[in-house]
């Protein structure tokens, strides 16, 4: 790979990073130029021309603004390299030095320190156990030789509409994005994948829709349709189904850190579900982004508030609270705000706040007193830091009558609860409660007092706006905001491909990962704007686009050349989340209870677990008592989230534990889900429910393939079905043999088997069924 | 966090490591630490294992910041706040000076929790119960602790630990995290995480719970306490539980043989395998070593647990609570089974020291549930030669105060949370035995010399085990997090 052309500094920093920081032991040809640096560092291959953002800003950032960068009060020698202005500044007593000189290497200090190797005087200092590579080295030098030009941080600078990029290879392209990330492939000399098959792309499409998989009708139908309008069709009727809805939600929870209990100490029970009907709601009759956020932000403050609008500032109550006898009232409250202004950064600006509550933000520009700025915003409710007992509703709450239930608000599933119900929201005093830079973050340490505003360096505050959370919601949403768009779409792409144009779906400051695709990140980001912030729609054009329907399967060649699919020359095969692993058991076996709302339930759940940590108190969460009948076959989402306890199973997949905001989850492979897999009754039993409906299709043969295309959406080859019917034979043998015992295996959990199969036959097809939920294909969304 | 972000980090903050190659073992190649087997990092937080690597299991260092002094650790968790006053930090003024309010210049600001901040009188409450002095150095041992008495020359009490939180929640979590709040990676994640585990067979990090019977019903515990916060959930603490399941999920289905259970994982691996070959993810070869590793387990963790051929002797060590699964005793003859399995991170929890009220009943109950059981661990380790490659700490997340919590009767008082002073022991390698460090003033209140905060605990924790404490760190949301967050000095005066 050549490194001298400016296109190809992208990969070239990733490949640097990648192998620059290591010391290979062995590399591939295409590496070899890279991986010599660490052998013999006078052959590293400096591009000829460096831009600021990629090749200097991570540096920067990460090695050096920890003591020269935005945090004012940390600033080391008087040198800040945060902007330009800063960094061209005299420094020293005198006056007569300077970091940096613009094409003037001998004149610039940096350039001596960071190649010094006096440990009194070289950059970073060794006790910051940072250090920088020669090829860093060597980049900011020519940087500085080049005109040390800066530039303002890309997700700060608003959105720019550029012109769709023309390609040469225009036969591929379905829609503007292909012709974006088209443009990208073939700057790297690689190519899209073929189409993926009807089957691998109708389950896929499902997952990423609905989180679940498609029915052997659903799959059968698609394969025969041959109509140019068969795939979108199939995404316009998924896009109106309620599991479209329900999946969002189940997303949105993460996000708004929804719970059903307190989440300190002995972590009581409260009911925000209503909150979560709603959600799901929302998302079904596509309420526009803009609206659905503002709602969340200030459903209480907007002109003719309603019910609704005013249950989803629920949003905003989801935080965790105490009720831990002794603490201090204060204390807790300061938190619950910050969880909200925190909250507010990660959700919607795709920034870490956090780090600017004890001092200035040390990556990026939030000053502390901007922190508690907008800290400001969500500070004036009127609530209590402790709750008195378990009994109480923190308030503000409202109470939704069954009037409403049955009105105004009937997406609330009220049917298997009481007739009244208490719910958290916000409100604001009439006089707002006086805020202040706390010192170092600490409660009881007060400093200046600050109003609510917005950070500079994102968007100046309109001075038309009103300073409470309804200004702010229109803040969010101004056309010159920088962020939200953009880190709404990125996460709406990260749900359909698996991974954000912007891999740190968390962060957009300086920190985070650079966008793969900038100007198809702008693109959609100013096209969802501009559409009406149209969820549904946004989603359909990534589904129709021909980068999403490529095939998964990965060449040895590509697999070298970009391994973490960054460039989207092929689809990424992903393994379920938690949720859809349960859910995907349930639906095909014909368990799946199509309930939508209510209560949360309590599916099986190993033996006291909950009894071996409560002290005691805890109230309804002392001990688990399971649910029965439709209760354990209802979707994950509605499984009952006992925070300090969360639920294992889900756990294990990588859920969130719900303890604060969170936008991505992990996604690993361990010896522990293998467990659950192989062991948890809930499978077991939909392997059974499966088994008791293939027995109604034809021979053994058709029973397995059933079985198989229901869980995997494709029909088994020859090689499989031996393997399995080997298996299923051999299950009939261990059973005569009593190695295997019909009756106890077919006595886990509560569904009833058929009495009218025979035990024998059930249990075998009943294992092989299990052994089908167990591929690796089954739990993957190829 | 991508691969990119995982080697620079890494690269960054171990001084440019040595780091496996790709033709080696796969894509990236950061052989690291890990609940099983053989894996490393591949992107976020994520690890490829391959069926078809040695069975070395490594962490994030390849090699310790310095010669490490201990091989594994046994954290012996006192939850509640065990009273210092009773069991370690004699003060006989307070007997003399009973009923007598909290001089205000030695409560010198302190916060209090609002259990007694409403408090007319703080009338001050020495301890019921005597004290003795031990060893060579004259320790002094409640008479409520007969056996940890007799251990006095191999332990170090600290008298002088402090901390900021005043109530459970926080005060755990900050012992175990290193942060009040939760989200944070516990002490044994961070270890899987940089060391990785010995042991092909069994988590590095185990935990083990017991219920105290001084007061059953009393504090709770979270099981993120042993949660690996946002490092990858292969470095989350397993429980290993006296239940039906040792360990969550562990059991076969009722009626399936074992035979047929490794049928069901050949014809899985044999039709993963294909697809791999399909698709080439190396994601389908992880999967299929992970139920490998599920399958090994399911036969190491009935073999650990089962202590049924411990010899008399050993059951009469530990006493005869060591044979009813799930009590203190049990668990750590657990303990001692899993150090010798080579677990790095053995973490107890003994719930029940929060003596608000009734505490001379309560507290001799929950002594006696742990004196004796204690003591035995570090004589087992001893008499095997294990106790100089092990850490032994017992201890809680505050102390109690020195005034009575409700009225003071004759016969009985209560205490309430106390940060600013409370006593641990440390026992093992690396620590100098039969010492007692820091010093408390006369009033059991405030400390007068060589304080230890929590951060500093865990940074000697991090050290004897060959870690430096603010080099051990994790690149999360664009911050350097570690576990001593940006405090914490290492307490060389107690290193051997």
């Amino acid at each position: 790979m050549s490194a001298t052309s400016t296109k190809k500094g992208r990969i070239l920093w990733v490949n640097l990073c990648l192998i620059l920081t290591v010391v290979l032991v062995s590399c591939q040809t295409k590496r070899g130029e890279y991986a010599s640096i660490s052998n013999d560092e006078s052959k590293v291959q400096i591009p000829d021309s460096i831009d600021f953002s990629f090749h200097i800003k991570p540096i920067l950032s990460d090695r050096c603004f920890a003591c020269h960068g935005p945090d004012k009060n940390a600033i080391e020698g008087g040198l800040s390299l945060n902007q330009a202005e800063d960094a061209y500044a005299a420094i020293g007593e005198n006056k007569d030095r300077y970091a940096i000189v613009p094409g003037d290497l001998e004149k610039s200090e940096l350039v001596n320190r960071i190649f010094s190797e006096d440990p009194n005087l070289v950059m970073p200092p060794p006790e910051s156990n940072l250090s920088l590579s020669s090829y860093e080295k060597e980049l900011l030098k020519k940087w500085i030789s080049q005109g040390a030009v800066f530039k303002k941080h890309w997700a700060f600078v608003p959105p720019e509409d550029k012109d769709v990029p023309q390609v040469e290879n225009d036969g591929w392209s379905q829609n503007e994005i292909d012709k974006f990330v088209l443009k990208k492939l073939e700057e790297q000399g690689f190519e899209p994948s073929k189409k993926a098959s009807k089957e691998q792309l109708i389950r896929r499409t499902f997952f990423s829709i609905t989180g679940l998989p498609p029915n052997v009708d659903q799959v059968n139908n698609f394969l025969q349709d041959d109509s140019p309008e068969a795939f979108e069709k199939i995404v316009d009727s998924l896009l109106q189904t309620s599991d479209y809805a329900e999946y969002m939600a189940a997303d949105w929870m993460d996000v708004a850190r929804y719970a059903d209990t307190h989440g300190y100490q002995d972590d009581f029970e409260r009911v925000m579900w209503p909150w979560r009907d709603w959600v799901i709601h929302a998302f079904g009759k596509n309420m526009p982004y803009d609206e659905f956020v503002t709602y969340q932000l200030a459903g209480d403050m907007i002109p003719n508030a309603t019910s609704e609008s005013i249950l989803a500032t629920g949003f905003n109550r989801n935080h965790k609270i105490t009720a831990e006898g002794g603490v201090i009232p204060e204390e807790y409250r300061i938190e619950y705000v910050e969880d909200r202004t925190n909250t507010f950064g990660t959700a919607f600006l795709g920034l870490t706040l956090e780090c600017s509550r004890c001092h200035d933000h040390k990556y990026d520009p939030v000053s502390q007193e901007e922190h508690f700025q907008l800290f400001g915003f969500f500070n004036n409710v009127d609530e209590d830091g402790l709750m008195a007992n378990a009994r109480v509703i923190p308030k503000p709450f409202i109470t939704i009558t069954e009037e409403e239930a049955n009105g105004v608000l009937d997406f609330v599933n009220m049917t298997k609860s009481n007739s009244e119900i208490k719910v958290m929201v916000m409100e604001d005093m009439p006089e707002p409660r006086n805020t202040f830079v706390l010192n170092r973050g600490v409660y009881d340490q007060p400093t200046d007092q600050v109003f609510p505003d917005t950070p500079e360096a994102i968007l100046a505050f309109p001075e038309d706006l009103p300073k409470n959370r309804l200004g702010l919601a229109k803040w969010l949403f101004h056309e010159d905001n920088p962020l939200t768009a953009r880190v709404a779409v990125n996460r709406i792409w990260q749900r359909m491909f698996g991974k954000g144009l912007v891999e740190s779906s968390y962060d957009f400051g300086n920190q985070g990962a650079l966008p793969s695709h900038p100007e198809l990140l702008d693109y959609l980001a100013i096209k969802f704007r501009t559409e009406g912030w149209d969820i549904k729609q946004i989603t359909k054009f990534m589904a129709m686009s021909a980068t999403f329907q490529q095939s998964s399967e990965i060449s040895e060649e590509m697999k070298e050349r970009d391994p973490e699919n960054t460039y989207l020359a092929r689809a990424t095969r992903l393994r379920l989340g938690a949720e859809m692993i349960r859910d995907q058991a349930l639906k095909i076996s014909g368990l799946l209870s199509p309930e939508v709302g209510g209560p949360s339930v309590k599916p099986y759940q190993p033996e006291g677990i909950w009894e071996e940590t409560t002290g005691g108190g805890g109230g309804s969460t002392a001990s688990y008592i399971q649910g029965k009948g439709e209760d354990l076959y209802r979707k994950s989402l509605y499984t009952f989230w006992k925070r300090t306890v969360p639920p294992p199973s889900m756990m294990t997949f990588d859920a969130a534990s719900r303890d604060l905001c969170s936008v991505k989850r992990q996604e690993t492979n361990t010896p522990l889900q293998a467990l659950v897999l192989l062991n948890d009754p809930q499978l077991i039993e939909a392997a059974r429910a499966m088994a008791t409906t293939a027995t109604g299709v034809g021979e053994i043969q058709d029973q397995i393939r059933f079985i198989f295309q229901t869980a995997t959406s494709r029909i088994p080859d020859e090689e499989e079905m031996e393997v399995l019917k080997g298996f299923y034979t051999n299950a009939l043998d261990k059973i005569k043999a009593g190695e295997i015992v019909p009756e106890e295996y077919l006595s886990i959990g509560e569904y009833k088997p058929d009495s009218e199969i025979a035990p024998e036959t059930l249990t075998a097809l009943a294992l092989t069924a299990q052994t089908i939920f167990n591929l690796d294909e089954t739990i993957t969304r190829g | 966090m991508s691969e990119k972000k995982i080697l620079d980090n890494s690269a960054v903050n171990l001084n440019r490591r040595t780091f496996l190659g790709k033709s080696a073992l796969g894509i990236g190649g950061v052989a690291l630490g890990s609940l099983l087997g053989c894996n490393f990092y591949r992107k976020e937080g994520e690890l490829l294992t391959k069926a078809d690597n040695p069975m070395g299991i490594k962490g994030i260092l390849n090699s310790p910041h310095h010669a490490a002094k201990i091989k594994r650790v046994i954290y012996l968790f006192q939850s509640g706040g065990p009273s210092h006053l009773e069991l370690f930090d004699y003060k006989p003024l307070l007997n003399k000076r009973r009923g007598e309010d909290l001089p205000e210049s030695i409560r010198n600001g302190q916060r209090l929790t609002g259990m007694t901040s409403g408090q007319d009188k703080f009338p001050l409450v020495g301890s019921q119960f005597g004290f003795q002095q031990y060893g060579k150095n004259g320790t002094w041992v409640s008479d409520l602790l007969p056996f940890t008495a007799k251990m006095a020359d191999d332990i170090c009490v600290v008298k002088s630990m402090y901390t900021e939180a005043i109530n459970h929640d926080p005060a755990v979590t900050f012992f175990q995290t290193g942060s009040q709040q939760p989200g944070r990676p516990s002490i044994g994640s961070w270890l899987s995480y940089g060391l990785g585990s010995e042991n092909k067979n069994l988590p590095a990090f185990t935990v083990l719970l017991s219920r105290g019977s001084g007061r059953p019903a009393g504090q709770p515990l979270y099981t993120r306490l042993w949660g690996n916060g946002f490092l990858h959930s292969l470095h989350q603490g397993v429980q290993f539980r006296a239940a039906k399941d040792p360990v969550l999920y562990l059991n076969d289905p009722k009626g399936i043989s074992k035979a047929t259970k490794r049928t069901i994982l050949d014809n899985l691996a044999e039709l993963n395998e294909k697809q791999y070959k399909e698709f080439g993810d190396d994601e389908i070869q992880s999967r299929i070593a992970q139920y490998e590793m599920a399958y090994r387990m399911q036969t190491s963790v009935p073999e650990v647990m089962n202590t049924d051929k411990e010899p008399d002797y050993i059951y009469k060590m530990y006493g005869s609570d060591a044979k009813i699964p799930g009590t203190y005793a049990a668990n750590c003859l657990l303990a001692r089974r899993l150090a010798e399995q080579d677990v790095r991170f053995i973490q107890l929890y003994h719930m029940g020291w929060d003596q608000h009220d009734n505490l001379p009943d309560a507290i001799a109950k929950q002594a006696k549930d742990v004196d004796q059981a204690s003591a035995a661990l570090i004589a087992d380790l001893k008499q095997r030669g294990m106790l100089d490659e092990t850490l032994v700490i017992w201890g809680g997340e505050f102390g109690r105060t020195n005034y009575s919590q409700g009225i003071l009767t004759d016969t009985n008082y209560g205490r309430d949370h106390h940060p600013r002073c409370f006593s641990i022991w440390l026992a093992g390698g690396g620590i100098k035995p039969g010492i007692v460090y820091g010093e408390t003033d006369e009033f059991g209140y405030n400390i007068v010399e060589n304080p230890v905060h929590v951060h500093d605990f865990q940074a000697t924790l991090l050290h004897l085990l060959g870690i430096d404490h603010e080099r051990l760190t994790y690149k999360y949301q664009g911050r350097r997090f570690r576990l001593t967050d940006v405090e914490g000095h290492v307490v060389k005066d107690i290193l051997a």
